[in-house]
């Protein structure tokens, strides 16, 4: 039970959203925007979070896209990821997305959980991010400034770097990249529900494969070093994943319940040549 | 059912599951009347649970009734400095906060070693500290977090061993103060961190090792776990005008209770009423008087208007008793020709930080710490710890897992060394009639039933066939087995009642205090009514919720017990009413009682061919002139256990229950090297149960055990932090079987009656768990091809196990 | 405080609720609905299932003025068909308490899908625990119900929900 009250707002546009944003801030009230508001609920019960004013955005109808427009895949932040994980359409231009999206908590919860809550929740996994880093998605964000797009590496650094007001309405996606040779694998302690030990989206472009993790640090990363020795295709396969398993920061990995730091260094390899050995053409 | 009603039941032996009866002598009356023993039925709760309509405790609500928080100690063990109430008591809603100063006095069964809530130091992360009574129940939460602790936390006991160590701080520097309950076997030694010491001395093992040709030695070991029912613990409570407490209680012990607050509280027994209506999984989590005593403080400060508390999750994981951790030592030795010759145990339970039925599973572990296997010279030590761990109490299984776990990879490892086939070595060994147990108790065959016939059917079932393959796909496919005994740890008087009423329309009603906690006996008890009375199943009527004012007392919905104590008092209330049925029907036929027949609901005699619905016969028979004969029929049925004793405190010597059920189990595992990862492709289990009553709800009890055995030696355990704090106390991040995870189960029932029991029977519902972990175990030794000696078994432990990678400092 | 109308099983009601009490409180607390039980309270157990636009969702994690102007439909409210029965007939329940959400999460799977595969069935039903039976049970009563309707039989009682 949540023991404290807040005044839930849907919008129905974002400028409503932006304007409900100003007003509760004003107010004292560290209004929040939410999607299915399932962090709302699991965090505040245990005293991790705590607001005045929860912004409910799905009813907007620029974050209920799913589309294919101008060469770019548009997925609106206010999509559950069960719609993302059983659309036809992101099944044939972005199936990395539905593949990261299928595989994060249950299927009833997935129904809940949106596009947008994944990518700026507290729960660090946010393992929709990870296709959208591998992409180098756009994002479409809406603030007290108006509108902007920007792309992914500017704006996410560990977490969506929003400055204050603003939210995610949508991201985009290049068709060509959204479209390219995947493979998303996650690893977790035991089971097919839970937190990852390590998930990892992968692409190949031209011969280059690029890789986002996330269960390695307390936030997911596309970390274009490791990816420079997973590409050194001149090394044997053991060489390459040492190398790149090398330019992890040890001291940042996570060690906790889920799996401590050394077994998740070892699926990490694990994954890596999952990859590499289904990427490597 | 088959033939009554609408049937659409499986034949007995539908569904794969097979069953071989073995002849015996059956007790006057159990035989086989009329096939209602031994059919599946449909369960009498099945209609409410499937429309949502079935009513738990926390479903419960009553006019005017608060809600109580509970606020819960962050540190595993620290010094209580200060409790500030102030801020709290003047939040919104809220009518009391009571905290540890209110209640000086100590609780807990069998040792009272607890606080209600905790008096100037914590022992464990999650201990209650305060309780908030408000109108809301998100009031009283909001006024927890007013509440001003300052704790100052202190060097906390994480592991049994180190508890055991001379130099450990002494976590209860009064137990020599504690009270006992009366009659309970727990050895406390003050001045140190042992909260029972149970010995087992049989032989002299010490004067035959240099006799033996191969022996091991192993450590095996596995954290405390979560009971994980879907329903968290739940209590009611309010206080009378007239002085009675009244709770309404989600318990496996309704009538243990009112002894309990009546020693807490100063009330007498009798004064305290207590309602259990359908419980949502137990498990053995809900056989303690845990919750009850922090409800009736909450009542209690708010003059007796009923308040309501209930556990979240995280509570329930943090605050409430759990499943016993363990850390063990075996050495096993055997001649050449496989034969066991001696074996010594020492078991450190992780009792936690206060001892609960902690100590009676240390007990249990110990009295069948061999296993069914013959073994001359036995020495066991199990020492209950206290550690700054969650309190411990029973588990499905009460220490049988754990000493089963310890002792099938020993056997394992001995085959090993002795290049023996493990099943052969098992088959040799075999506890026969006529060998004695660990405490000396000898067996005959009622009493124990047929381990080699269960590992012979092991053999085909699995089947068992050799060392582990690699397959196509890179798995390597590998085998494990396990065979174990369970008897009941159940007190000398255990004791069950049961009342049959006889309702004017012919159909009876049954009462009896056994809680229906998903396992269906109370189904299997009016099947056994039904048979006595000759009537269909249906005509037979089960009052689910337990009111302890109102059924005949049932001692605990625990150990396996229901379908023998209650079994017994409801067939012998059964026969009760059939006498009474019979005398009055004799005067109205005039013949002997003797000679009437009562069946399908009617009563008849051979001399005449009326017959008169037992319905008129109910409230005495009225003849045509209004002259009534006879009187109300009261079927009253009672038993209590039978040549069970107390153990010899120095050695052990006793007989511990009145019965063992047997079983071998296997699993096959398909483990990738690569990962480390594995998936259970088969479970079988093979038991001997006597007599099998209900097969849809014998296999169920089965099959679920195994499931919940799998899961727990798979992946399920308390992760604890620095400090000793449970750390994965959500769902989510304490893995449990979900749909998917299940192997292809296989279950076959062998029958060997149990003379003392109806029908033969013996306990079932503990068992399918108990070999789980350790057939695991073993499977998954075969695999890796070194030892793996502890829980869980993920592919992390694998891992670590096989690379030597050590646990990381945390 | 806030007004908050609530289709739930075919009734329209207005309920007085806190902006940050959950559609499962609301249930059990306001409208005497206990079929859907707390087991977690965060979304992980599944025991509160109920269909929301006739989509299962987690009454514990769902804020009660989310559930405004849509059809909620709880374990009460479910139409009698062969899926009960089902669940009967393949002792796919013990204790009861996970069930609700069992039922209502495997109704809407065949609701959904004519015939789920074991893999939709698994993405579907991992949502929910289940402590008593070893699973094998449920999958059985949810193949069995599929097969029955497929087969044509009609339920013991249809009843629209």
């Amino acid at each position: 039970m949540i023991p404290f009250d807040f005044e839930y707002l849907p919008a129905h546009t974002t400028a409503e959203a932006v304007a409900y944003y100003v007003s509760r801030a004003k107010a004292g009230q560290s209004p929040l925007y939410c999607g299915g508001a399932t962090e709302v609920v699991t965090l505040g019960r245990i005293g991790q979070l705590e607001t005045g004013a929860v912004i409910d955005i799905r009813h907007i109808p620029s974050a209920q896209v799913l589309t294919q427009r101008h060469d770019q895949v548009v997925a609106g932040a206010g999509v559950t990821l069960t719609q993302i994980a059983d659309s036809v359409l992101i099944a044939e231009t972005f199936p990395l997305l539905a593949a990261s999206a299928r595989e994060i908590a249950d299927r009833t919860a997935r129904n809940q959980i949106t596009l947008g809550g994944n990518i700026c929740g507290q729960i660090f996994y946010r393992e929709a991010v990870l296709p959208l880093l591998v992409c180098e998605s756009a994002v479409r964000l809406a603030g007290p400034n108006g509108l902007r797009e920007l792309p992914m590496d500017r704006v996410f650094d560990q977490t969506l770097r929003l400055q204050p007001g603003e939210f995610l309405v949508q991201t985009a996606t290049d068709t060509v990249l959204a479209g390219a040779p995947w493979v998303y694998v996650k690893r977790r302690k035991m089971g097919s529900v839970g937190y990852p030990v390590v998930s990892a989206a992968a692409i190949r472009v031209d011969r280059d494969i690029r890789v986002a993790v996330s269960g390695v640090y307390p936030f997911p990363v596309r970390a274009l070093d490791l990816e420079q020795a997973l590409n050194r295709r001149e090394l044997p396969l053991s060489r390459r994943i040492e190398a790149a398993v090398s330019t992890i920061r040890a001291d940042l990995v996570l060690d906790d319940v889920e799996a401590a730091r050394g077994y998740r260094l070892f699926v990490l390899r694990d994954v890596l040549r999952e990859i590499v050995e289904s990427l490597d053409a | 059912m088959a033939g009554e009603g609408r049937s659409r039941w499986p034949a007995d032996g539908a569904n794969g599951q097979v069953t071989q009866r073995r002849t015996g002598e059956d007790r006057d009356g159990f035989q086989v009347r009329s096939g209602r023993i031994g059919r599946s039925v449909m369960r009498k709760d099945a209609e409410e649970k499937v429309t949502g309509r079935a009513e738990y405790t926390a479903d419960v609500s009553a006019w005017g009734m608060l809600h109580a928080a509970l606020l819960a100690s962050p540190y595993a063990h620290a010094r209580i400095v200060s409790i500030d109430t102030q801020r709290a008591i003047t939040m919104p809603g809220v009518r009391a906060v009571v905290t540890g100063a209110d209640y000086p006095q100590r609780t807990g069964l069998p040792i009272a070693d607890r606080p209600l809530l905790a008096v100037d130091v914590v022992r464990y992360a999650g201990e209650p500290v305060a309780l908030v009574v408000a109108d809301e129940l998100y009031q009283a939460e909001a006024a927890l977090r007013q509440l001003d602790v300052v704790y100052h936390p202190l060097p906390a006991l994480t592991s049994p061993r180190e508890a055991f160590a001379p130099e450990a701080v002494r976590l209860h520097p009064d137990l020599a103060a504690y009270d006992v309950q009366p009659g309970e076997e727990v050895w406390p030694v003050p001045g140190t961190n042992i909260a029972t010491h149970v010995r087992i001395r049989k032989g002299q093992p010490e004067s035959v090792w240099s006799t033996c040709d191969a022996v091991v030695t192993c450590d095996v070991s596995f954290p405390q776990a979560h009971h994980a029912p879907m329903e968290t613990h739940c209590v009611i409570a309010s206080v009378a005008p007239d002085g009675c407490v009244n709770l309404v209680t989600a318990t496996q012990s309704p009538y243990s209770v009112p002894e309990a607050i009546a020693r807490t509280f100063g009330f007498r027994p009798s004064d305290v009423r207590v309602r259990t209506p359908l419980v949502g999984g137990a498990f053995g989590g809900k056989s303690s008087v845990y919750l009850e005593p922090l409800a009736v403080a909450a009542t209690l400060a708010v003059g007796g208007r009923p308040v309501k508390l209930r556990c979240t999750r995280e509570q329930e994981m943090r605050s409430m008793p759990c499943h016993i951790g363990l850390e063990a030592r075996i050495r096993l030795g055997a001649r050449a020709d496989g034969r066991f010759v001696a074996v010594e145990i020492t078991d450190w339970f992780d009792g936690g930080g206060y001892s609960d039925r902690g100590v009676i599973v240390t007990r249990a572990a110990a009295q069948d710490c061999t296993g069914p296997y013959r073994i001359d010279h036995v020495h066991c030590d199990a020492y209950c710890m206290y550690t700054n761990h969650p309190p411990t109490t029973s588990y499905r299984g009460f220490g049988h897992p754990e000493q089963t776990l310890v002792m099938e990879r020993a056997i394992d490892l001995l085959a090993e060394q002795l290049r023996m086939d493990p099943l052969e070595l098992r088959r040799r060994n075999a506890v026969r009639p006529g060998d004695t147990t660990p405490t000396q108790a000898r067996l005959m065959r009622s009493s124990v039933g047929d381990v080699e016939g269960c590992l012979t059917r092991l053999r085909s079932l699995l089947p068992w066939d050799g060392p582990p393959v690699e397959d196509r796909d890179g798995e390597v496919i590998a085998k494990g087995i396990s065979c174990f005994w369970k008897t009941s740890s159940t007190p000398p008087d255990a004791s069950s009642g049961a009342l049959v009423y006889v309702n004017e329309d012919s159909t009876v009603t049954l009462l009896s205090g056994l809680v229906e906690i998903g396992q269906g006996t109370k189904t299997t008890l009016a099947q056994m009514v039904a048979e006595v009375l000759g009537l269909a199943v249906e005509q037979v009527r089960v009052v689910m919720e337990v009111d302890t004012a109102e059924q005949p007392e049932h001692w605990k919905t625990v150990a396996s017990r229901g379908s023998l104590l209650a079994g017994n008092a409801a067939v012998r209330a059964a026969r009760d009413a059939r006498a009474q049925l019979a005398a009055t029907a004799a005067v109205v036929f005039q013949c002997r009682p003797e000679d009437v027949c009562i069946s399908n609901g009617y009563a008849g005699c051979p001399y005449t061919s009326r017959r008169i619905p037992i319905g008129q016969l109910s409230r005495g028979y009225t003849f045509p002139d209004g002259h009534t004969v006879g009187g109300f029929v009261v079927g009253r049925g009672s038993y209590t256990i039978e040549r069970v004793t107390l153990l010899d405190p120095a050695t052990g010597r006793g007989v511990p229950g009145p019965e063992w059920t047997v079983a071998a189990q296997g699993v096959v595992v398909a483990f990738r090297p690569r990962d480390y990862t594995y998936r259970v492709l088969r479970a079988v289990t093979v038991v001997d149960v006597g007599r099998v009553i209900s097969p849809n709800l014998a296999e169920g009890q089965l099959k679920g055990g195994m499931s919940m055995g799998l899961s727990l030696g798979s992946r399920e355990g308390y992760v604890y932090g620095a400090t000793g704090s449970v750390d994965n106390n959500q769902l989510r991040v304490y893995p449990i079987h979900r749909y998917g995870d299940q192997p292809e189960y296989r279950v076959a029932f062998l029958e060997t009656p149990n003379a003392d029991a109806p029908w033969g029977l013996r306990g079932l519902g503990e068992h399918g768990v108990i070999g789980m972990p350790a057939a695991l175990a073993n499977a998954l030794s075969n695999a890796l091809g070194q030892p793996v000696n502890s829980m869980p078994m993920t592919p992390e432990l694998l891992w670590r196990l096989h690379t030597g990678a050590e646990v990381n400092d945390r | 405080m806030q007004p908050v109308t609530l289709t739930v099983n075919g009734w329209v009601r207005t309920v007085v609720v806190r902006g940050s009490e959950t559609l499962l409180d609301v249930l059990r607390e306001q409208m005497g609905l206990t079929g859907a039980k707390p087991g977690c309270e965060n979304g992980d157990c599944g025991a509160c299932t109920v269909l929301v636009d006739g989509v299962p969702q987690k009454a514990c994690l769902l804020l009660a003025a989310m559930a405004a102007d849509c059809r909620v439909t709880t374990v009460e409210g479910l139409p009698r068909t062969q899926l009960q029965a089902a669940f009967i007939r393949c002792n796919a329940f013990q204790c009861g308490y996970c069930t609700p959400g069992f039922l209502v999460n495997a109704h809407a799977l065949l609701a959904c899908v004519a015939h789920p595969s074991e893999r939709q069935t698994q993405e579907w039903l991992e949502s929910n625990i289940c402590r008593c039976t070893s699973y094998e049970e449920i999958c059985e009563a949810v193949r069995t119900a599929a097969d029955a309707r497929d087969n044509g039989v009609a339920g013991e009682d249809e009843m629209p929900g």
